[in-house]
């Protein structure tokens, strides 16, 4: 019976295997068939199909968004340019024909240099400019040769501007030729179609994270073009829609008495609005000037930026990494409050220092500031009360305090490649050092700590968010440059909600221990020289943080000592009672930040509360235009 | 003499007319891509390689083997799939792959073998004691993995995995009549069906009905390359010479659309030759399938040729604009490391069941 099943099922089996390789020819005899009739019923008119392919799609790149600061003063826009384009694949004799050209129109060395690298990256029927910006009269002169050439054409193409040059570059950031990395970013976004005929991708800061808001949507056109590749006629056209235009929370006036505050000097300044986490200004200085950029940066413009002395394409405010110094007492003391280690009426005596296990840990002042209660030791900036609250305290609870403060982590502003900053602790120093014996944590360690010292390592962004945070009575937000996004097809504004990140438990009282503390820094304290007369009350706070050593780098021997002076720092906020904004300041090697942070605290406060321009810097471009004598 | 002795060492283990066919067509393969996209031929090389250092070793693997891991295998992809589905990484709108934090999987690509193996395993296990339960235990395993697939979404491979599966429940002997009924019962469930899929999938199945409609969009692949075949005519335009393909009228031109490239610059004779390398490396898969001594390997032997010959037939009827465009391979033709692996280990099996048959008759 079994064997009776096994054989009949062998035959239907066999029965199927016939009736599925029936289904196979079938298939087959259908697709040779469709190609028979593609391929020779309707071939004439698939051939002149194809030569008709000489109507092609050509992409019309899309007008960029524009970037404005938060009053409409325009910050990053587009202007159209004649770029004189070569199509290699039309041109027999490329050399001979450049040769040719650059008899009437200025070809120089660099341009042909640029246009054999950008002839590697693309493909050979690609149109590839050989010089930008033309003039009236190079548009001129080629027109009337043009017959002559062959693949060769004059095109208009967008080139992005940076009105204001070198300024605020950081934030802005700059744009560049499409390179691989930038073609991954565009297929994980699945935009590979939307970037056809784009050439340029931003590359950092603004331009960069808001990328794909500021591109837009490439057009089509469907042209015929000539046996000369020349388009002839316009078939049919869908219109790009320009890119989302960014309203950005910045205040371009404040940023720029910002940057000339800092004169030649090096340093970071952040000023954010506390309520909302609104970036007012962003300063990274020295700055460069994007624009460099724009059609391709020179190989000689990009080795000086790059090996320049003063590194002016560090973001130092948010890549920087610096001992906060004195400005961490403030965080220290409402720490002390906040675990019951200190009452502020509490005080010490200061004999000018603190000795530790055989170790004098010493006070700025000689001889010591005598009695210090916690006021005190914020508005003369006390060493010594620092040194025992740190010992008291211990390293955990004061990791523990700083951390929820965003100290040590990514503040998530909307500008990529920030750094995390060093919050010391042991488990940090265990993760951070290979060997056990220098895994270990001292407790002497934690001494330094107390005073802003040590292994504690911020960026100027943390400090700036930590101190608005201290003026919104503890509810932290995230730090934002844009203020909303205008979508250019539905004129719609999307705006940048401010994002709360977490209210700390900080008891009220507490905080205005503090606030009450910092008010004094300005009134009577470190920081009353630079603001003495100020029609404000202004809390703050000063630092001074000491440059250890430079490790690994070489330095002149002339900038030497410049290079090992301290950093100037500065924390503030205004008006105190009701703060509009709060801010950090660093000055490398500045000295004392009493000195050189504090007065560009004062100037950027002034102007934001007051509209106070400083001294030699004119009311507003308007004004400057009319003041011009005629 | 010496040429032969070392052809018969190297093919020892493989079936002499498979590997010669499976051969033809990389060479074919290569000829293309050389054309299409020279940049990837280095690529191409290692790709080759492996493919067949896969087929070799999986051909010297007995079915008894095949039997055993079965199973495993099937489980584990499927527990895969649900892992895709609960944490998979997204990219362009669908969940598809698994991240090993070193490297991306897609378990997906896995079921092309697993569910053939399953079911002619499970067939086997039930060999002469078949009550209609069986059949549908055997759709309820075929069914939940194409679920999953068909939700990430993935149409292409779903359609691919259910054909796999059906093919051993149709080699099995499930009866014409339950076919045909179930045929009526998806004709009247597709208007459901429709309102299912995504804005774009339903576009794409538009698209097939009027390419013309959107000439500039999603259109225009198949346009173009409808162009590149009429336009190559009875011999074609010449290696190279393509001016649909040189131009980069042709989307994909290097993996799905390959054979857009193929047929520019070869013509109808080149097709014709391409589709006759096809049947004889089908009819050679069937013949083996006639030929295996065992249900379980009768059953996987044919499934595993038409799935080969499903993926053909797809894929030159969507690049002539028969068939809606899916994410279908040409077999062996497409550049593509993981279609080629894939490939390699189905033809691994055929060989591995012809070369045993011959043992077990001894």
């Amino acid at each position: 019976m079994r064997i009776k099943d096994a054989q009949e099922g062998l035959e239907q089996f066999n029965r199927r295997i016939a009736s599925a390789g029936g289904l196979v020819i079938v298939c087959f005899v259908l697709l040779f068939g469709r190609f028979f009739w593609l391929q020779v019923i309707q071939h004439d008119y698939y051939k002149t199909r194809a030569e008709d392919n000489r109507i092609s799609l050509v992409p019309i790149v899309p007008n960029r968004g524009l970037i404005v600061d938060r009053n409409g003063e325009v910050l990053a826009r587009n202007y159209s340019a004649y770029t004189l384009e070569i199509t290699p694949s039309q041109v027999s004799d490329l050399e001979a024909t450049i040769d040719a050209l650059a008899e009437f129109i200025t070809i120089e060395p660099k341009d042909r240099k640029r246009f054999r690298k950008l002839m590697e990256e693309s493909k050979r029927f690609e149109s590839l400019p050989i010089r930008t910006r033309l003039t009236d009269e190079e548009v001129a002169k080629f027109i009337a040769r043009r017959y002559r050439f062959r693949g060769v054409d004059i095109k208009a193409r967008l080139f992005r501007q940076y009105p204001k040059g070198a300024f605020a570059s950081h934030v802005l950031g700059y744009i560049g030729r499409v390179t691989d990395r930038d073609l991954e970013r565009i297929a994980e976004n699945d935009q590979e179609a939307n970037y056809r005929g784009t050439d340029y991708f931003g590359k950092s800061g603004l331009e960069q994270h808001y990328e794909f808001e500021l591109h837009g949507q490439t057009g089509f056109e469907q042209v015929e073009v000539d046996a000369g590749g020349r388009a002839v006629r316009t078939l049919s056209r869908v219109a790009p829609v320009p890119g989302n235009n960014l309203t950005l929370t910045l205040d371009a006036k404040l940023q720029e008495v910002a940057e000339q505050a800092f004169g030649d000097r090096r340093g970071a300044l952040i000023a954010i609005e506390p309520s909302t986490g609104g970036v007012l200004a962003l300063v990274s200085v020295p700055n460069y000037d994007p624009n460099l950029f724009v059609d391709g940066i020179s190989a000689a413009d990009w080795q000086a930026l790059n090996e320049a002395a003063d590194k002016p394409m560090v973001n130092r405010a948010l890549n920087g990494a610096y001992p906060p110094g004195s400005t961490f007492k403030p965080f220290m003391a409402l720490a002390a409050l906040h675990y019951g280690k200190r009452r502020p009426e509490q005080a010490i005596m200061d004999p000018g220092g603190f000795n530790f296990g055989g170790h004098f840990f010493r006070d700025d002042k000689k001889g010591g500031h005598g009695m210090v209660d916690m006021y005190k030791s914020i508005v003369v900036s006390c060493d010594t009360y620092y040194y025992l609250l740190a010992n008291d305290m211990g390293i955990d609870a004061i990791a523990a305090f700083m951390g929820p403060l965003g100290l040590g982590s990514k503040t998530g502003i909307d500008i990529e490649g920030e750094s995390e900053g060093v919050l010391p602790s042991p488990a940090w120093k265990k993760k951070r050092f290979k060997k056990p014996e220098q895994q270990k944590w001292y407790a002497g360690e934690t001494i330094s700590i107390g005073i802003g010292q040590g292994y504690n390592a911020y960026t100027p962004i943390q400090l700036a968010q930590a101190v608005a945070t201290l003026a919104n009575d503890g509810v932290m937000f995230r730090p934002h440059l844009v203020k909303y996004i205008t979508d250019t097809k539905t004129g719609e504004k999307r705006f940048i909600e401010p994002q709360p990140i977490r209210k700390l438990p900080w008891k009220q009282e507490h905080i205005d221990v503090i606030k009450r503390a910092m008010i004094g820094v300005t009134k009577e304290g470190t920081g009353a020289r630079a603001f003495a007369g100020a029609e404000y009350v202004a809390a703050g706070k000063t630092g001074t943080a000491q440059v250890f050593s430079y490790k690994g780098a070489e330095h002149k021997t002339e900038t030497m000592k410049a290079q090992l002076r301290d950093h100037a720092l500065f924390i503030a906020f205004a008006p105190a009672d009701q703060p509009k904004i709060a801010l950090a300041v660093l000055v490398e090697n500045g000295g004392f930040g009493a000195q050189a942070a504090a007065p560009i605290a004062r100037q950027v406060l002034d102007y934001y509360l007051l509209g106070k321009l400083p001294k030699g810097m004119a009311p507003t471009d308007e004004a400057a235009v009319e003041a011009d004598p005629e | 003499m010496s040429v032969r002795r070392y052809w018969q060492m190297l093919v020892a283990p493989l079936d002499g007319p498979l590997f010669g066919f499976s051969v033809l067509l990389l060479i074919l393969a290569t000829v293309a891509l050389a054309s299409a996209a020279p940049e990837r031929l280095s690529a191409h090389w290692l790709n080759l390689g492996v493919a067949l250092a896969v087929m070799r070793i999986v051909a010297q693997v007995p079915p008894q083997r095949l039997m055993h891991i079965a199973l495993p295998i099937y489980v584990l992809g499927l527990l895969l799939l649900i892992a895709v589905a609960l944490f998979g990484d997204v990219s362009k709108g669908a969940r598809r792959w698994l991240s090993l934090g070193f490297m991306r999987i897609q378990p997906s690509e896995l079921m092309k073998i697993a569910m053939p193996l399953m079911l002619a395993w499970y067939f086997q296990k039930r060999e002469g004691l078949l009550v209609w339960r069986d059949w549908f235990i055997a759709t309820l395993l075929l069914v939940m993995p194409v679920a999953l697939i068909a939700r990430q979404p993935d149409l292409g491979t779903a359609v691919l995995v259910f054909a796999a599966g059906f093919y051993v429940i149709f080699l099995a002997g499930l009866s014409w009549k339950v076919m045909l009924g179930l045929l009526g019962l998806a004709a009247a469930a597709a208007p459901f069906a429709w309102n299912l899929l995504h804005d774009y999938q339903r576009q794409r199945v538009l698209m097939l009905l009027d390419p013309q409609q959107d000439p500039l969009g999603k259109g225009f692949h198949i346009i173009q390359s409808m162009i590149a075949i009429g336009s190559g005519g009875l011999f074609g335009k010449g290696w190279g010479q393509g001016t649909q393909s040189q131009l980069d009228f042709i989307p994909e031109r290097h993996t799905d659309f390959i054979f857009a490239v193929w047929s520019e610059e070869f013509g109808l004779t080149g097709n014709a030759a391409l589709l006759i390398l096809y049947l004889l490396l089908i009819g050679r898969g069937l013949q083996i399938a006639l030929a295996a001594p065992t249900l379980f390997t009768r059953l996987l032997a044919g499934a595993l040729t038409l799935i080969f010959f499903t993926y053909a037939f797809v894929n030159m009827g969507m690049v002539s604009g028969i068939l809606p465009v899916v994410g279908v391979p040409l077999p062996f033709v497409s550049y593509g490391g993981t279609a080629l692996v894939t490939l390699g280990i189905a033809m691994g099996i055929l060989m591995s069941i012809q070369k045993n048959r011959m043992l077990v008759q001894k």
